[in-house]
């Protein structure tokens, strides 16, 4: 399928008995195949923007486009089922084994028994995890780390034309943060789905995105590919983001990663 | 002494009866608390006044409430039955509300997500999930209607309470005996069976 291209036009957000904005007037687009970061400190309206997408949440105004079409317009169920979404919390159904939780998608679209088992092995395999040894396990015996990769094998399966991603990685150590990452990086280049990746973790934004857009309070302080946001900070708030902490390390992710994706 | 011994057929068919009486509401409740339970659940603002009037109509004691039935329905099956339905509806819709209140919004959200349809989200993720809960309702609900169901004996009814009933009118406190031990019996049987099914239930 045609990976999707995705348009915020000045969308706004607010919550039900809310004073504020949890997002004001964002405009955005998202082009087919590219890994669009969400960057900012907690609070500051990633989740929500995310979740416009997929019609979780209402507009207060502005518009959503899915490859041109309103969100507005489009059945809600259909639209979810065409989109890929890893939740902030995980959510994997506890009533269901490993395998049911990832063919949720395909049986919900009417996939057969055996093309639905076939993309679970492949998937399972795909995230690293052994078929046979974790197919019929319940995700209480999970690690959080195994929980969050299903959670991602689940969001893909029935190979949906966009992916949002909401901190799918937060709940795992450094190293296998790390590894998942480079996997992520491996499945979305090779699918090419047009991704919206939540985070607040900046290291993990340089290492993933093709574009960095940086949010505070509910708006975009700078959006840009990540050197240009890492030379050239576009205010004082988005300069201290980057460059806090080892941006000696950050300038050497990004060293690596451009070797990498050259090769 | 043993009326059981020498009318055991007798015995084993008011109990056949017994069981069908609260079988029958029983299957007929849940279909009337189901709706009540999911809306208790749904809708937060709503929950206090519908269980709070449930929970009023249970405290009113059994044979008021049956008093106030034959009154409306004569005498026969028609006011235990009706009785044993209303006063179940606290135990189950509760059981049903707090089973689904209980699981982690977060699966909700993902279903949600994912593309599930209210209907969908309800049976394929919450339902299951509430089940455990909701089969301690119904274990709570089923041995209370058992007891109850025994006042059904006084109205014209069928089941133990004809025993029981017959007993006290004819000062045969043997049939009074038998007809109070069957009860028991049952109610301890329909615990038993149904705390192991909520055992093999939980995730
Ligand atoms: N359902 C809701 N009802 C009311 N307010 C909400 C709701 N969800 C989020 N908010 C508020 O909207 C703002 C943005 O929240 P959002 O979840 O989008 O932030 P975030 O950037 O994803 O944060 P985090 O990194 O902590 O996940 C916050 O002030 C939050 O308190
Ligand atoms: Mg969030």
């Amino acid at each position: 399928m045609n990976p999707a291209s995705i348009r915020f036009q000045d969308v706004t957000v607010r919550y039900a008995g809310v004073q504020r904005n949890a997002v004001t007037d964002i405009s955005l687009e998202v082009g087919g195949g590219e890994l669009v970061v969400l960057l900012g400190p907690s609070g500051c309206g990633k989740s929500t923007l995310l979740r416009t997408v997929n019609r979780l949440v209402p507009l207060q105004s502005g518009r959503v486009e899915v490859d041109g079409n309103d969100v507005a317009r489009l059945d809600a169920v259909e639209l979810r089922r065409s989109v890929g979404y890893v939740i902030q919390a995980v959510g994997l159904f506890a009533n269901m084994t490993v395998a049911q939780n990832i063919a949720v998608v395909p049986s919900l679209l009417g996939w057969n028994r055996r093309d639905i088992d076939a993309r679970v092995d492949e998937l399972l395999q795909l995230i690293g995890l052994d078929p046979a040894a974790y197919r019929n396990r319940r995700p209480s015996a999970l690690s959080g780390g195994e929980a969050q990769r299903i959670g991602v094998a689940r969001a893909i399966a029935a190979r949906p034309r966009a992916l949002l991603m909401d901190e799918p990685f937060g709940a795992v150590d450094v190293v296998v943060r790390t590894a998942l990452q480079r996997e992520l990086i491996r499945i979305v280049g090779e699918l090419r789905t047009t991704t919206i990746f939540v985070t607040h973790d900046v290291d993990e934004a340089f290492r993933l995105a093709d574009r960095i857009v940086v949010m505070r309070e509910g708006r975009i302080e700078q959006a840009g590919a990540p050197f240009d946001v890492f030379q050239d900070p576009a205010t004082p708030y988005v300069r201290q983001l980057v460059h806090a902490g080892d941006d000696v390390y950050r300038r050497y992710y990004m060293r690596t990663r451009e070797l990498l994706r050259a090769t | 002494m043993s009326y059981l011994s020498s009318h055991p057929w007798r015995v084993a068919a008011l109990a056949a009866a017994h069981v069908e009486l609260v079988a029958v509401a029983l299957v007929v409740a849940l279909a009337v608390a189901l709706p009540l339970g999911v809306l208790a659940a749904r809708r937060p603002r709503v929950a206090p006044w519908l269980l709070g009037a449930l929970g009023a109509i249970y405290t009113i004691p059994s044979l008021a409430l049956l008093a106030v039935f034959v009154e409306a329905f004569g005498l026969g099956f028609a006011p235990i039955f009706v009785a044993l339905v209303i006063y179940a509806q606290f135990m189950l819709a509760r059981s049903i509300a707090a089973g689904i209140d209980g699981i982690d919004r977060a699966q909700v959200d993902a279903a949600r997500g994912l593309g599930m349809s209210a209907a969908q989200v309800l049976w394929r993720v919450e339902f299951p999930q509430a089940l455990p809960v909701f089969v301690g309702g119904i274990r709570v609900a089923a041995i209370a209607m058992i007891a109850i169901a025994t006042l059904g004996g006084y109205v014209g009814g069928v089941g133990l309470g004809v025993l029981i009933f017959n007993g006290l009118t004819l000062h045969q406190n043997a049939m009074i005996v038998a007809g109070s031990v069957a009860a028991s019996v049952l109610a301890i049987a329909v615990d038993a069976a149904l705390r192991l099914t909520q055992r093999l239930l939980a995730y």
